[in-house]
């Protein structure tokens, strides 16, 4: 828990500088000096000096920046989830994409979106609430499906999260093609690509995402003495079953938040974690919230790549964190199997 | 302040694997818990620091009834050494240490100066200062006993009991250990259970003897009216002869 500030320094250095690249990369290069007067002007309430700014101010404030603040967000969620569920789980392999908990959360996106694709309001309220719900429907499958006694096998766990994941894309792809109208667009936000502009999914995100994490942040603590196992952490007087209820609440609300309004983006929750504890160590009051960092700052400039790769058209952001993400894993396991953590 | 175990019984499905527990321990005394695989040790010690649902019974501490207490208030009255040593890997033995203070903390964990105090005088004891800031994947089976039973004396409890604490220490050890558990029995008031597989070290360092045998009470008694030949091998079914030893240092069991 010691020299908590250094490393909270350096990872938001880092974010600040993805949010810089997010905001200035494009087909219009805007640099950071520009950013700032351009940021400084609209909190003034200033009207732009030329015609030239006067485009620029309308690129970063109505597109640029809340994209980027969007996917700030959801790699926050996604990896502070992450996070969370391998500490809950005592896996390294286990992040929301793989235990379900973003596939469920896609489900009931796609539900609530066929019923009322979100163009009210009280659509961008609803579709995470449906995501919520989804996404404990299957985190709860794959708990059950996956215990057995009194244990939860890691393997049992995986295949499970693998089942579960593939059954709830599955029903969300049916549930796609069934809806009819723009199936290109309702594929690309499962692909993890921002298909809604403009400052509303983010002000949608935002409250949930912040809850969520917020309450992750303060089970923190719980969260470590859990890792000793169950019957451990009950001796040194954690109600096991209520703190761990407690985590797959909030964890699974932070996912659901990220993935009604940026799809499925998979990787994120198992990549950011893993090089977190492998700099900073396993202790969740550190791991968390520089995950949290980290993983804004990660999705922020993969989303970066993915506008500028075969520009002018835009790549899901999904397909890039997959490119990067899946070598990982598979340098995670091997890792693992030669015997460390 | 005595601990005091009555009527105490657990069944896993119907087969009943605690029966009639009943003993009573005065503080500043070593308790040994003896018997063959399978006899019901480790389900005991389960039992009271309540990881197993459904145990029937009391077991009072201090007037407290742990069987109906909460985590946090049973957590403060009663430490326990697992037998199984799990750490997880990516944490220091100072953090490790430090989680024994749980039951005193609040819900975030926040760590005042006395807890830092405690913890650093329980890792001072147990002889792990030297590498408080080494990560725990990188220890021995014997280093990471003597961290968990720091982790259980930073609990700072009346009563600590421990399940084959020494199966993983060296002859050197594994004398330290106990002894240092005995020590922090006389000295500091604490109450101790210890089950032990080694008869040697149970005569040696157990001020009195509890024999379960079949998930009952065999005998209980001082060593020497616990350890006669007849009661081991009624207890462990194998004839054994029993030794004084020349040296001050006791008892020697030896099997047949």
């Amino acid at each position: 828990m010691k020299n908590l500030a250094r490393p909270v320094l350096i990872c938001t250095a880092i974010l600040l500088v993805a949010v810089l690249l997010g905001i200035g990369v494009g087909s219009i290069a805007i640099s950071p000096r520009a950013s700032f007067t351009i940021l400084w002007q609209a909190l003034r309430g200033q009207p732009p000096a030329d015609a030239d700014s006067a485009v620029q101010t309308i690129i970063l404030l109505t597109l640029r920046l809340p994209r980027t603040l969007l996917m700030l967000l959801a790699g926050a969620a996604l990896s502070g989830s992450g996070c969370a569920y391998q500490g809950l789980f005592r896996n390294p392999l286990a992040d929301p994409y793989l235990i379900g908990a973003a596939s469920g959360a896609g489900v009931g996106a796609v539900a609530a979106m066929s019923l009322n694709w979100p163009t009210t309001n009280l659509g961008y309220l609803a579709v995470p609430l449906a995501s919520f719900a989804g996404s404990l429907l299957a985190v709860f499958l794959v708990f059950r499906l996956a215990r057995t006694g009194g244990t939860l096998p890691v393997t049992n766990l995986i295949l499970a999260g693998v089942a579960v994941s593939s059954f709830a894309t599955a029903l969300s792809s049916f549930m796609m093609v069934n809806a009819g109208g723009e199936l290109r667009r309702a594929f690309v936000w499962m692909l993890g690509g921002s298909t809604m502009s403009g400052w509303k999914p983010v002000l949608g995100m935002l409250p949930y995402a912040l809850v969520g994490l917020g309450a992750l942040l303060a089970l923190s603590y719980k969260l470590n003495i859990l890792q000793l196992g169950d019957e451990q952490a009950q001796q040194l007087g954690i109600r096991v079953a209520r703190v761990r209820t407690q985590v797959i609440l909030a964890a699974t609300l932070a996912t659901a938040a990220a993935v009604a309004f940026s799809g499925i983006i998979g990787f994120v929750g198992l990549i950011i974690p893993h090089i977190a504890r492998r700099i900073w160590g396993g202790d969740m009051r550190r791991m968390l919230p520089l995950s949290m960092l980290c993983g804004g700052a990660f999705l922020v400039i993969a989303d970066v790549l993915a506008r500028v790769i075969m520009a002018p058209q835009e790549l899901p952001v999904g397909i890039i964190t997959a490119l990067c993400g899946a070598p990982f894993f598979l340098f995670i396991m091997r890792q693992s199997k030669e015997g460390s953590w | 302040m005595r601990t005091a175990i009555r009527e105490a019984g657990y069944s896993a499905g119907d087969h009943a694997v605690l029966r009639d527990i009943r003993f009573e321990l005065p503080p500043g005394r070593l308790l040994a818990v003896i018997g063959p695989n399978g006899c019901g040790k480790t389900t005991l010690i389960r039992a009271i620091s309540g990881v197993l649902p459904y145990v029937q019974g009391e077991c009072h501490i201090n007037g407290t009834d742990l069987l109906r207490a909460d985590e946090t208030a049973r957590a403060r009255l009663l430490a326990v050494v697992p037998q199984s040593t799990y750490i997880p890997p990516a944490f220091t033995v100072e953090e490790v240490v430090l989680m024994g203070r749980t039951p005193h903390l609040n819900w975030l964990g926040t760590l005042s100066a006395k807890d830092e105090e405690i913890a650093h005088e329980a890792m001072r004891l147990t002889d792990v200062e030297g590498f408080s800031g080494r990560w725990c994947s990188q220890l021995s089976a014997g280093e990471r006993q003597r961290v968990i039973l720091a982790r259980a004396l930073a609990q700072n409890t009346p009563v600590l009991m421990m399940d084959e604490p020494t199966s993983h220490l060296d002859l050197r050890y594994q004398i330290e250990f106990l002894e240092l558990t005995r020590n922090l029995a006389s000295q500091q008031d604490k109450t101790i259970l210890i089950a032990l597989h080694d008869l040697n070290l149970a005569a040696r360092f157990g001020d009195s003897i509890l024999a379960m045998k079949d998930g009952r009470v065999a005998a209980n008694g001082s060593p020497a009216e616990v350890l006669v030949p007849e009661r081991i091998q009624e207890i462990y079914g194998l004839p054994v002869e029993v030794f004084q030893s020349p040296g001050k240092q006791g008892t020697i069991i030896l099997p047949m």
